[in-house]
């Protein structure tokens, strides 16, 4: 696809030849990883083609909604409220965050030991080689860990669109009531950009439109119980990928596409594996795009995902909003009623996310749970020994991964999750 | 007689065990990996005759490919030779070349829960091979001399770079060897017990892999863990033996 979009990578500011190998490396990588699968759904077709254009056709179908007046805005984190954005005329994008990227320059920014995600958001940058980000009229960067708003910092020195949102630590009232101020205050930064206002009818639209997408993906992890899995946990992890790029009309259309299928499927008793191989639900770290090492090793040893407890997973989308309300403020209460109840590490306690991580375990017949914490992640690595403890308890095994972007592990990895497997049988 | 194969294939050295239908050892063979442990692999096995091969250890699934065996961890075919030789223990220690491992184990054999170390070479075979040799000693004069030693020196790193330019500074300050000595080992044994108590807290311990052969490193653990420390016969040859009992379907 490299010469029909030349003229645009140029005019965006990108690096060609080091995007050339980026796209390389992530066409190898999908051959390798996903199209080598057997049995995958034939909707899936659809993502296959949405990865072959992702640096392409998308970024021309968002330079197109530019020139026709819309803004985009990017972000790294699932609670920048999408709903808030559309409903001001502005299309919201996840970031790029899942590869490794010009580490040196990073590492005058970033100290050695930051977590991969954040190296990753500096490194697409100073690598420049994201389309997505050289797109974006506003970047937020939202107080999560101490990582991520200490890094805002210094990404303030890189990128001139940088708009920080400050986040709750803690579930309480005055925790929620912080959440409000900051979706206000969003919203009004988002309609100075746009020059739209949010309008009751606007905002319940959006809502509709978001809600949809979150109850396709809903739709598709709960048929993802039956056994066989009639999908693999990397084309479900990667569809839920995509969910942070696409336009929410045609992904929501598009999953509920495969989810007819997998319905299909399922009756007639056919997976994308054989059945009764162990089932593993994935617990922890988003896992973004092009990240998809750990589910691979798990899935080229012997067993499957049957779901993730992740940002980039249930986690992300789970609960929807109530969009009955009469006004804005009203609605942007039930905004913030839905978001608050994320159960991200970042809060203390976060007692939500270990009855998530039993009740999907539960509920998708998981034979035991991998913990995926990114080298460094303080709140998830943290987290993962009460919640390993908490689930032995309970007789569910649980295997601790901590890893980062690079490949350097991967024997080691293999070895740990292979004997996790093997325990499970 | 019908005999079947389980090869270990690890970071320093390949051990082939061969064993009959009963689980009975036939012959035992070790080799260095090399640089080409495929080669190596196939020299040792020309000269044996097997009905089933297992493979185990890190080159495990280079060799599925190379010679369409079938493979199993490391930690479950350590915990099968480890429950031959004793078949009541319940927790498993094996410290190998590069990695070292605590597994412990259900009252019927099963795996119930294991730790790894990290990428790194700390608390591994490979840690001690490096330090015996910036001391000067072979490795059987090392554990020896640890265990001769008088005084403890507290080793603080468990890189084994910075470690060994600790034990350059501490010979350069006059320090004797043998204390050197004592508190390297010491400070695996620090390493070694944190993953062992993760796993388990109490009962016997089965010690395999190549460090089981070191003395101080058996009798330090038994000190500092108060456990019971359990060495099979040729301790090296657990995880080949363990696949060859797998292979054999025992």
């Amino acid at each position: 696809m490299s010469e029909q979009y030349q003229k645009m990578w140029t005019e965006l500011g990108l690096d060609l030849k080091a995007h050339d190998a980026l796209l390389g490396v992530l066409s190898e990588a999908y051959q390798k990883i996903f199209m080598a699968q057997d049995n995958r759904p034939q909707a899936m077709s659809y993502f296959d083609f949405v990865m072959s254009e992702v640096h392409g056709l998308r970024i021309k179908e968002l330079l197109d909604e530019k020139a026709a007046g819309r803004k985009i805005i990017g972000s790294y984190c699932v609670f920048v409220p999408e709903e808030i954005a559309l409903a001001a005329n502005a299309t919201l994008i996840g970031l790029c965050t899942g590869a490794d990227f010009a580490t040196e320059e990073v590492e005058k920014y970033l100290p050695r030991n930051t977590c991969a995600l954040i190296k990753s958001a500096f490194g697409f940058k100073l690598g420049r080689v994201c389309p997505y980000l050289e797109t974006t009229d506003m970047v937020v960067g939202e107080n999560t860990c101490d990582g991520k708003k200490k890094a805002y910092e210094s990404f303030k020195e890189i990128i001139n669109n940088l708009y920080v949102m400050d986040l709750p630590q803690v579930k309480s009232a005055n925790g929620k009531a912080l959440l409000k101020a900051e979706y206000v205050r969003f919203k009004e930064a988002v309609e100075q950009l746009t020059g739209v206002k949010v309008t009751v009818e606007s905002l319940k639209a959006a809502i509709k439109l978001v809600n949809a997408k979150r109850a396709a993906m809903l739709r598709l992890y709960q048929l993802r119980a039956a056994d066989p899995a009639p999908i693999s946990g990397l084309d479900a992890l990667l569809a839920n990928q995509v969910f942070f790029y696409d336009n929410p009309e045609r992904f929501t259309a598009s999953v509920n596409k495969i989810c007819d299928e997998l319905e299909q499927r399922i009756k007639e008793n056919t997976g994308a594996f054989p059945a009764k191989l162990p089932r593993i639900l994935v617990s922890g770290c988003p896992q973004a795009m092009p990240n998809w090492k750990l589910p691979a090793i798990i899935e080229t040893s012997g067993a499957v995902i049957v779901g993730e407890e992740s940002c980039v997973g249930e986690r992300g989308v789970r609960n929807l909003v109530d969009g009955s309300g009469d006004s804005v403020d009203e609605m942007l209460d039930a905004i913030v009623e839905r978001y608050f109840q994320v159960d991200c590490a970042i809060f203390t306690p976060n007692c939500d996310r270990l009855q998530h991580i039993e009740q999907m375990a539960k509920a998708y017949h998981a034979d035991g749970v991998i913990h995926y914490g990114l080298q460094f992640c303080t709140p998830y690595l943290m987290e993962s020994m009460p919640v390993q403890k908490a689930l032995e308890q309970k007789n569910i095994p649980c295997l601790r991964i901590e890893t980062d972007y690079s490949m350097e592990d991967m024997g080691q990895l293999k070895t740990r999750v292979e004997a996790f497997i093997e325990q499970l049988k | 007689m019908s005999s079947f194969a389980g090869v270990d294939i690890g970071s320093r050295s390949i051990e082939l065990v061969l064993v009959d239908a009963a689980g009975q050892i036939l012959q035992q063979m070790q080799a260095d990996t090399g640089f080409d442990p495929m080669a190596e692999a196939k020299r040792m096995l020309a000269e044996v005759e097997y009905q089933q091969i297992m493979a185990t250890g890190y080159g495990r699934n280079l060799f599925e490919i190379s010679f369409d065996a079938t493979t199993v961890t490391e930690i479950k075919a350590h915990a099968c030779g480890a429950r031959a030789c004793f078949p009541t223990a319940e927790t498993v220690l094996d410290i190998g070349g590069q990695d070292s491992k605590a597994i412990a184990l259900f009252p019927n054999g099963k795996v119930k829960k294991f730790e790894m170390n990290d990428r790194c070479a700390a608390g591994t075979g490979k840690f001690l091979e490096i330090m015996a040799k910036a001391l000067g000693f072979s490795l059987s004069e090392f554990s020896e001399q640890a265990l001769a030693a008088t005084s403890d020196i507290n080793i603080s790193s468990m890189c084994t770079v910075f470690a060994e330019s600790e034990v350059t500074s501490l010979i350069g300050r006059g320090q004797s060897r043998q204390a050197i000595a004592r508190g390297l080992h010491q400070s695996v044994v620090r390493r070694v017990k944190t993953m062992l108590n993760r796993v388990s807290t109490e009962g016997d311990i089965v010690f395999t892999g190549g460090v089981a052969n070191n003395a101080c490193m058996v009798q330090f653990l038994a000190e500092t863990l108060q456990r019971q420390i359990l060495v099979p016969p040729q301790p090296q040859f657990i995880g080949a033996y363990g696949a060859a009992l797998l292979a054999a379907g025992l």
